[in-house]
């Protein structure tokens, strides 16, 4: 597994007066594809949006690259280099393609190659026919693509990815499992949030299985496959 | 009406509009970013004018006349820039997840604050600007002259809206900006400080209104009126192209200018209630204006607005102990003492009806002082020409403020947010304009003096005791009303219109017969005040009547009931003992109003509540959260 790039210990988390996760734990370890697993509303999203510095009540320790970063602002997180794609995408409106990447855009930390918008073009090519149209006209797909296209701008050394094939074509989820994988081979760590228990395998080393604001199992990927009474209890299956 | 004169008016109207357009291109900026509506830009306008007229003669004689004007110019818009990022830095930037009305106070405690500085810095004369060398003469367009200096203005709003397109549109600032313009919380995912653009954008939109205040020198000397004049025309150039939109506010401009250059032909003595009307029926067909856009939703988390639990009534001891001060007040207390309180309960229905709606209700009003005003005037009316008796003025005067609420009501509610509290500002000040131009009826400037309660009612005590017993009546009615099934539906609205609409709800006749309400009672406040003073002017339909009955809530505690009621008491004597020792009241109460939001923003009540000192807490939300959710 490596070194840790993200460690979430005893995590709590709060909207108003519901208490949503209860003392999660978690690592993500430096080139590591790690997956959430669970129902909807099980707490996947919440567990991104508080490692991103996005909600304010919470609880516990989330650390990137050694570093505790529980009171940061995002955009402070952000410049440590970890990414954000939240599952409804948030597409600027009113900007193209090509602005909604220079939104994200920030020089690497290190001296890796910085991705340009011609890199991301081949990883999308859909994206790069529709360079300048505004991005609210792209179909679901493409925007799904610009929205990992926009965070990989900013040259991040990890990335968290909510729910990337929801709600996708069957054979646009296969590119978007494929870019992971390219990711990955590219020494990316990511945790992904997914529903989809195929594309979880397809692309992922590890998972944590979380239900009702817990974190219920944890292991390899093709462990949970093989396992009904997980699948059944904790997922949809 | 020959071509020529059509031809001078529309370049007259157009050069007008460039001015309008400097100004709102500002505050429609600063808004996009922010979604702050900022009261002060009218201030920052007027500072512009102010430092432009004072370095002036300096300048010019160090530069010479070719380029010493502009650059005067240049520097007094920086200048306004800088006490813009200054405002932001200090004191709106602590708000940006704040609701509405606390933004709202903060900019308008803002133009208290420069208010009182431009008077002790300048003094209360008009300033009369230079005319620029090298413009002063006029051309000669189809026989008919125009001003050089007017032919250039019609120049630089256009230059100064292609120079912003180009700023936003092919710049890495000017993406950043209209990212965050979209989804600010985005933005800052992906690693855009928000407080250094934000600082940016107020820094350029306070120096553009800055250079407009200075551009205007030529045309009109620099004044201590300029604020609130500018600030009306451009909320409603900004309304009107959509809040956020600069394409919008230059087509609004355009619109507003040309109506100003044609409506003084129809309607002389008010173009303002044209401009108004206009605004409202764009308003109307296009609820977020021309080119604007909905407000964006923003599924943050760190902009939580949580809902309010219900209040609770109070402990009723604690109602019945002060009932008893209050009934036997007079009594002991000194006469002085006695009309104060009279004013502080009048007051006091005027705050609580308003923060009836905005609390309980969910809207926002910035025009509340219109139901106050009518009040006053239809009473004083009624008595002066038409012999009515005065109890029954009275009574009767509120009943027609709560029907012209129940109008105004049925329109505003189908908006929402700031555009319905544009709209009511936007009323207020169409009352305020037919107040103040038909004088016939209302006595114009003067307004209306010398109507007193007959015999025994006008003593001193006597109207004490009277007041106590209609005012208190009217605040017992709406106490009723916030804990009854309507109330509670009303707050429902408030805190979730979409599920409301879910199961049912006419939301909006609840909210327009909320407002019917509010108005009714500020009109009671209105009849009862006109009697205490003896008479009426345009003064109590002013802004300043409105922003005050939100002041009181705000001192007092928005959240809680009895806040208004507090407030509105500490408001009244505090005012009293201050204003006598300082002729900086207004400074004195913007400092108090900034001081509030950002540090008590749930005022006395709140505050006493939080510590649960005799009370229950009515709410453990870190600040009211009375923002209305747009659906
Ligand atoms: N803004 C919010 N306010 C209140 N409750 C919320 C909010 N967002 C989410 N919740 C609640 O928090 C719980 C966890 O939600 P979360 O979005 O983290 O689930 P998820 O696992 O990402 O689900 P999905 O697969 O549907 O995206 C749910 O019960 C949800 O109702
Ligand atoms: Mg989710």
């Amino acid at each position: 597994m490596g070194e840790a790039m993200l460690k979430i210990t005893g995590l709590n988390a709060y909207y108003g007066r519901a208490h949503i996760l209860h003392d999660v734990d978690l690592t993500l370890g430096r080139g590591e594809v790690v997956a959430l697993l669970g129902r909807n509303g099980a707490g996947k999203s919440t567990i991104m949006k508080s490692a991103m510095g996005l909600l304010s009540g919470r609880s516990g320790r989330v650390e990137f690259r050694g570093r505790d970063v529980g009171a940061l602002r995002p955009y402070r997180i952000s410049r440590l280099g970890l990414a954000y794609v939240p599952e409804d995408r948030r597409i600027f409106s009113g900007l193209t393609v090509l602005e909604n990447l220079e939104v994200g855009r920030r020089a690497p930390a290190d001296a890796s190659k910085p991705w340009t918008p011609e890199r991301l073009f081949d990883l999308f090519p859909n994206l790069g026919e529709r360079r300048d149209q505004d991005g609210a006209r792209l179909s679901g797909g493409e925007q799904q693509m610009l929205t990992v296209g926009r965070a990989l701008m900013g040259n991040p050394l990890a990335i968290l990815l909510d729910e990337p094939s929801e709600g996708l074509a069957p054979i646009i989820v296969e590119q978007m499992a494929r870019a992971v994988k390219t990711l990955k081979d590219e020494g990316m760590s990511i945790l992904l949030s997914e529903q989809n228990l195929y594309f979880a395998h397809a692309v992922g080393d590890r998972a944590y299985v979380v239900d009702r604001g817990r974190i219920r199992y944890e292991g390899r990927l093709d462990e949970i496959m093989a396992n009904d009474e997980i699948r059944r209890a904790h997922l949809a299956v | 009406m020959d071509l020529s004169f059509v031809v001078n008016q529309v370049l007259t109207g157009l050069a007008g509009a460039s001015s309008l357009f400097l100004v709102a291109s500002g505050l429609t900026l600063i808004f996009g970013v922010s979604r702050i509506v900022n009261f002060a830009h009218g201030s920052l306008f007027m500072l512009g004018a102010y430092a432009a007229v004072t370095i002036y003669g300096p300048v010019v004689a160090a530069l010479g006349p070719a380029i010493g004007p502009w650059f005067a110019m240049l520097c007094a818009a920086l200048a306004v820039g800088l006490v813009g990022v200054a405002i932001e830095v200090l004191i709106l930037r602590r708000l940006y997840h704040a609701p509405h009305m606390l933004q709202i106070l903060a900019t308008f405690g803002i133009v208290l604050i420069m208010q009182d500085a431009v008077v002790l810095i300048w003094g209360y004369d008009q300033i009369v600007g230079p005319r620029i060398p090298g413009l002063r003469g006029a051309v000669t367009i189809f026989g008919l002259r125009f001003p050089q200096y007017e032919l250039f203005m019609l120049f630089a709003g256009p230059a100064v809206f292609v120079g912003l397109w180009l700023l936003l549109h092919r710049t890495r600032w000017g993406t950043l900006v209209r990212a965050a313009t979209r989804d600010r919380e985005m933005a800052d995912i992906l690693g855009v400080d928000q407080a250094k653009l934000f600082t940016s954008v107020f820094f350029l939109g306070a120096a553009l209104a800055g250079l407009a205040g200075g551009l205007q020198l030529p045309r009109e000397p620099a004044n201590i009126y300029l604020d609130v004049r500018v600030i009306l025309e451009a909320f409603v150039v900004t309304v009107i192209g959509g809040l956020g939109s600069i394409g919008g506010a230059l087509l609004a401009s355009i619109l507003i200018g040309l109506l100003q250059a044609f409506g003084i032909l129809i309607f002389p003595k008010s173009t303002l209630v044209l401009v108004f009307a206009v605004m409202a029926i764009v308003l109307m067909f296009r609820p977020w204006g021309l080119l604007g856009r909905p407000e964006p939703q923003t599924t943050s988390d760190l902009a939580e607005t949580k809902a309010a639990p219900p209040d609770r009534p109070y402990a009723a001891h604690l109602v019945v102990a002060v009932l008893a001060v209050l009934m036997v007040l007079p009594l002991f207390a000194p006469d002085y003492i006695v009309k104060l309180s009279t004013q502080a309960i009048i007051f006091g229905l005027l705050a609580f009806s308003l923060n009836f709606i905005v609390a309980t209700g969910g809207i926002l009003s910035f025009g509340h002082a219109a139901f106050f005003g009518i009040g006053a005037y239809t009473a004083a009316i009624a008595v002066k020409n038409y012999g009515v008796p005065a109890g029954a003025a009275l009574l009767a005067a509120p009943l027609i403020a709560g029907v012209v609420a129940l109008g105004v009501g049925w329109f505003i509610v189908r908006r929402t947010g700031i555009y319905l509290a544009m709209l009511t500002l936007a009323f207020a000040q169409i009352v305020w304009s037919v107040a103040f131009q038909w004088v016939e009826l209302t006595g114009g400037d003067n307004g209306i003096v010398g109507v007193w309660m007959p015999g025994w009612a006008s003593a001193t005590g006597a109207y004490y005791y009277l007041t106590l017993a209609v005012c208190g009546t009217a605040i017992a009615v709406i106490w009723r009303a916030v804990f009854s099934p309507f109330g509670y539906t009303l707050r429902a609205g408030r805190d979730s219109a979409l599920r409301c609409d879910a199961i049912g709800i006419d939301l909006r006749r609840h909210r327009v017969l909320a407002f019917a309400l509010a108005g009714t009672a500020a009109g009671l406040a209105g009849s009862s005040f006109m009697f205490l003073k003896g008479g009426v002017d345009p003064s109590l339909l002013s802004m300043d009547i409105s922003a005050d009955a939100l002041i009181m809530s705000l001192i007092g505690g928005v959240q809680t009931v009895v806040g208004p009621l507090v407030g509105a008491a500490a408001f009244t004597f505090l005012k009293a003992y201050i204003m006598p020792l300082t002729d900086q009241w207004r400074l004195v109460l913007g400092v108090i109003i900034i001081v509030l939001v950002l540090a008590f923003p749930r005022g006395i009540v709140g505050f006493v509540n939080a510590r649960d000192w005799f009370s229950r807490t009515v709410t453990r939300s870190p600040i009211p959260a009375v923002e209305e959710r747009t659906a």
